[in-house]
């Protein structure tokens, strides 16, 4: 899939049949240009291209048309309640915003889930993939299918679960936990609120960061822990100084997508404590202002700095940690 | 049946790099024809080419004479079998077999089709195995069944790609006979790709020697090994290899590092005159002086030399001489090295001995070398200056003789 | 469990039960709440006193049945269609990525890429204006076309992983033995490739099934709304009531599909999950 390959779309307008043609390929062989495209690679090309677009179109048409339409919308002050007084305002809803000390503590709440579930998933992910990998035949299916039920369950139900078992009236945990009064109430303040907020979410997420770093330990070649056994390395030795450098890529995948993910958090939040005592998070704030109050102007710009804020992580990740998503070269 | 006739084929990639360069070659109706080189020599590419799968950057295929470099692989009738085999994992060894019948372009009638997949297992020995997948045959029967699909398809020609290389070694030696049976029993045209030129040696009519993607040499195993063009060809043919000495025409006689050396004048004459040459001498073509008989040894001359040391293998014994690097040879061995896909070839000579003989390493030793099949190379071109084309060509011409005179005979069975 | 020492035995035991328990507590706990009646619900235990039916009744035939049921039906139908569509789509789209050589190939594969890490809550705001334009607020094909931007990216590098697994050798092969692309796609591909689509409808079906976000935010009646988002309306029989035994029951309704596909495919679910990620 070289570039130069790509380039060369235009259809060739003679057919190497013609003798003439294939005359002068012959007298200037060692130097000719580049082989015009035969009939079966252009066909090939147009067979990709009908079947790459329908998905590339869709694709594009719900992710980038909207996130344009937002930018564009964030430069107005416009309510749904009040459409007639559209005004272009410019960048003014930014200067709000960032202004507003309730954007940078719902930020700090987003930053703050998102460092510690992502790094709780990594230590209870890797362990389950240990788990997972090491264990006999006749566990594995059982363990596997066990850590899929979090995966596949509704975030809404996990975090009802989880509410549900905490909450002052409808819960148990109380009088199960040694340390904490039967009246204490998890969701009165935002340091508890957020413990079991994080909690749901780690519950729900960690399965699939556990099968990635799953697949990672998986790809660590077995001779390579057998050779630093012999070597004499003890079993934690061989684990920070062969199997983790082997596995840094998915490591390193993982905890992007992961922390992507957890970015975005909002069901958790919205379920459980509604952004109550300062749990509120990017997503319900953006998601508060425009479907709720209808404020599509500041909620336009709300969403837009959202979705810069995950180009942003993304990008240090990419280029920062060099994390590679493409490497394995699809369709070579 | 067909003849497949490749003129001035080249294959260019995106780069501009040809893989396959101005190849020509005719194969005739029924012949056994071995594409064989060292890996990135372009062989497995110009297979594809003739059977379709790449396109062809300039240069005419032609199947019975028809042009055919635009046409699809299912319109060139022609049947290939894979490396890997690629048996379809979903369907059964009969499914599999039967596969090309069920395709819009040449399908059958249910009996006709049935007809014929039972021919073709009975004539592979895969009767009862039909209802099987391939995922739990044996490497060998893996590889009957992609025969059996490729006999079913009354195809002109059939296309091997390195087919036996996943196979062990004992195995290969049967698969190889089976199907050289097989091809004469069908009488059909076959172009076989490998790497190996033991393989390529036993199963052809004729072998194309491939280098870099050119042409090297065209001809009968044994021309190839007795008459070859140059000095890529002598090294390829033949295991172990042929040794390559420095050598330089002093007095009638050829100066080398393991002492001078008398040699027929035709030989000699192919020296003289010149700074340099490589002098050529296959290991089987040296023996203990003991063990040559006495009406052999005027053909050749004598030399003593000390081994550094032999290895024994039961019906014969290896002894390897070492001798002082020449610098002005060193790049075009390097060069010749590379060609073969090796990482040096070391200023040691290896000879083959009776396994009888009691010579040893760090002895001083009497050994014997038949000069009439020497050869005496260019320095810078590789050229082999003293093949004979007359003798070569009849040796091919008697070749290919052999083979029509099988193939009647196969015939005549038939009927 | 053959060849393991008492202890080791001992020892995975317990791991197995720990990882048991951390998998399964929560729905274990919200199966208990679905069975307890509404003075159960506050006694600060695990176990209801006495299992009843109540809530389920609720759901199905009293006063919550109103808001369940067509957003069961909705979630249902709507996950289907999109699951659907997000296969056949990416089926398309992977095959071409795996096999064919075109210009743009790597654009789409990005921009999967880029899509998959889209922040949904950005673009809620702009699909909720235009929706309420062009008529596709509070339908499925409103809820079925963003749900396509949330299954189309990991289904594409999934089935692009599975597809690049079938050898090349075995379309070639068909096509010298006498196919047409076509005949090559439907008679070796397809076949190969169908546990690979089928995990994959099953990855997207989970995606769907979960959202809740554009469920929320694109729907404001029973005609669209699905499970998760009609969960957040629930209301107690009575004003003064919680609607914690509904909520349970539905939330216990919905979670059964994904139990039964889990225990019947795990197997295919974690390749598939690993395969995409791996080589995506």
């Amino acid at each position: 899939m070289s570039r130069a390959a790509d380039a060369a779309a235009t259809p060739a307008p003679a057919t190497t049949a013609d003798p003439k043609r294939r005359g002068a390929a012959e007298r200037g062989r060692g130097r000719q240009p580049k082989p015009p495209l035969s009939e079966r690679a252009r066909s090939e090309r147009r067979l990709g291209i009908m079947l790459a677009a329908p998905a590339f179109v869709v694709m594009m048409a719900v992710t980038v048309y909207p996130i344009l339409q937002a930018f564009y919308d964030s430069l107005f002050s416009y309510r749904l309640t009040a459409p007639d007084e559209r005004e272009f305002i410019g960048l003014a809803n930014y200067g709000v915003l960032f202004t507003d000390p309730v954007f940078w503590r719902d930020l700090g709440v987003t930053v703050l889930i998102t460092v510690v579930t992502v790094a709780v998933e990594l230590v209870l992910g890797f362990l389950l993939a240990l788990v997972m990998h090491n264990a006999v035949r006749s566990l594995r299916g059982l363990l596997r299918t066990a850590i899929l039920v979090p995966y596949g369950t509704i975030t809404v139900v996990s975090a009802f679960a989880w509410f549900f078992a905490f909450d002052i009236n409808t819960g148990f945990v109380n009088s199960w936990l040694p340390l904490v009064e039967d009246s204490f109430n998890w969701f009165g303040s935002a340091a508890p609120a957020l413990a079991v907020i994080m909690i749901s979410e780690i519950w729900k997420t960690t399965p699939f960061i556990s099968l990635l770093l799953l697949s990672g330990l998986a790809q660590v070649p077995g001779e390579l822990t057998e050779a630093a056994r012999v070597d004499g390395g003890t079993r934690w030795e061989v684990m920070r100084r062969v199997v983790l450098p082997n596995m840094k890529a998915a490591i390193m995948v993982a905890v992007l997508f992961r922390a992507l993910d957890a970015f975005r958090i909002f069901d958790n939040v919205f379920i459980m404590t509604n952004g109550a005592y300062g749990t509120e998070v990017l997503s319900l704030l953006a998601y508060r202002t425009s479907i709720g109050r209808l404020e599509i102007g500041m909620g336009s710009a709300i969403s837009v700095v959202l979705f810069l804020c995950v180009i942003g992580i993304a990008v240090i990740a990419i280029r920062g940690f060099k994390v590679d998503l493409t490497s394995s070269g699809k369709g070579s | 049946m067909a003849t497949i006739e490749l003129k001035n084929l080249v294959k260019k990639y995106d780069d501009g790099f040809p893989a396959v360069n101005d190849v020509s070659l005719d194969i005739a109706d029924g012949e056994f024809v071995i594409l064989v080189g060292p890996s990135g020599c372009g062989k497995s590419t110009l297979l594809r080419m003739i059977v379709g799968l790449e396109d062809i950057t300039a240069g005419d295929l032609l199947i019975d004479g028809t042009r055919v470099n635009e046409v699809a692989p299912r319109d060139r009738n022609l049947a290939m079998v894979f490396q890997n085999y690629a048996l379809y994992p979903h369907l059964t060894v009969y499914e599999n077999i039967a596969f090309p019948m069920k395709l819009s372009k040449n399908r059958l009638s249910e009996e006709e089709t049935d007809e014929r997949v039972r021919r073709a297992s009975a004539m592979l020995g895969l009767d009862e195995h039909l209802d099987r997948k391939p995922g739990n045959l044996s490497g060998g029967q893996r590889q009957r069944v992609a025969m059996g699909r490729a006999i079913v398809r009354e195809a002109d020609a059939f296309l091997f790609d390195e087919l036996l290389s996943n196979l062990d070694a004992k195995l290969r030696g049967q698969m190889r006979t089976q199907i050289a049976q097989l091809q004469r029993q069908l009488g059909i045209t076959s172009v076989y790709v490998t790497h190996d030129q033991t393989e390529a040696m036993t199963l052809g009519d004729r072998v194309a020697v491939l280098k870099k993607g050119r042409l090297q040499q065209v001809a009968s195993p044994r021309e190839l090994y007795e008459q070859p063009v140059n000095l890529f060809v002598a090294g390829f043919i033949g295991s172990p290899s042929m040794n390559f000495l420095p050598a330089r025409e002093v007095d009638g006689a050829l100066q080398t590092p393991l002492g001078s050396l008398s040699a027929p004048e035709t030989v000699i004459a192919a020296a003289r005159g010149r700074d340099l040459v490589l002098l050529g001498i296959r290991p089987e073509h040296f023996e203990d002086r003991e063990f040559v008989d006495e009406a052999l040894l005027p053909h050749g001359t004598e030399l003593t030399a000390t081994p550094s040391h032999t290895e024994w293998l039961g019906n014969e014994q290896y002894g390897y001489l070492d001798y002082e690097k020449n610098p002005q040879v060193g790049e075009v061995l390097q060069e010749l090295a590379q060609d073969l896909d090796q990482d040096e070839i070391p200023p040691q000579v290896v000879v083959t001995l009776n396994s009888a003989s009691r010579i040893r390493g760090g002895s001083e030793a009497t050994l014997w070398v038949d000069t009439r099949k020497v050869h005496v190379f260019d320095v810078s071109t590789g050229e082999n200056l003293t093949r004979d084309e007359d003798k070569g060509a009849e040796l091919t011409r008697q070749a290919t003789e052999d083979r029509e005179r099988e193939i009647q005979r196969a015939a005549e069975v038939d009927s | 469990m053959k060849g393991l020492t008492g202890k080791q035995k001992l020892a995975w035991i317990g791991i197995t039960v720990v990882v048991l328990l951390w998998a399964l507590g929560p729905l274990i706990s919200i199966f208990m709440t679905s069975f307890k009646a509404s003075g159960d619900l506050t006694t600060g235990r695990f176990l209801p006193t006495e299992f009843v039916l109540t809530n389920y009744q609720e759901i199905f035939a009293g006063s919550a049945q109103e808001l369940f049921l067509p957003a069961l039906r909705n979630s249902i139908g709507i996950t289907l269609i999109a699951t659907a569509i997000a296969v056949v789509l990416a089926t398309f789209c992977a095959y071409a990525i795996a096999r064919l050589d075109f210009p743009g190939k790597r654009l789409v594969l990005v921009s999967a890429l880029g899509v998959s890490m889209f922040p949904v809550i950005s673009i809620v705001t702009p699909l909720f204006n235009l929706w309420r334009t062009i008529g596709l607020y509070d339908t499925w094909p409103g809820l079925i076309i963003p749900y396509l931007s949330l299954t189309l990216p990991i289904s594409i590098y999934t089935l692009a992983a599975y597809f690049q697994q079938i050898p090349w050798d075995l379309e070639r092969a068909a096509q010298v033995d006498g196919a047409t692309s076509f005949e090559a796609f439907r008679k070796v591909i397809v076949p190969l490739a169908m546990p690979g689509v089928f995990t994959t409808a099953i990855i997207a079906f989970f995606i769907a099934w979960n959202d809740f976000v554009y469920g929320i935010s694109l729907t404001s009646t029973a005609a669209a709304r699905p499970v998760p988002a009609a969960l957040a309306f629930f209301t107690g029989a009575s004003q003064f009531e919680e609607p914690t035994g509904a909520i349970s029951a539905a939330a216990i309704i919905v979670t059964i599909p994904i139990i039964i596909i889990v225990v019947l495919f795990q197997r295919q679910i974690v390749s598939g999950l690993t395969q995409g990620a791996v080589k995506g």
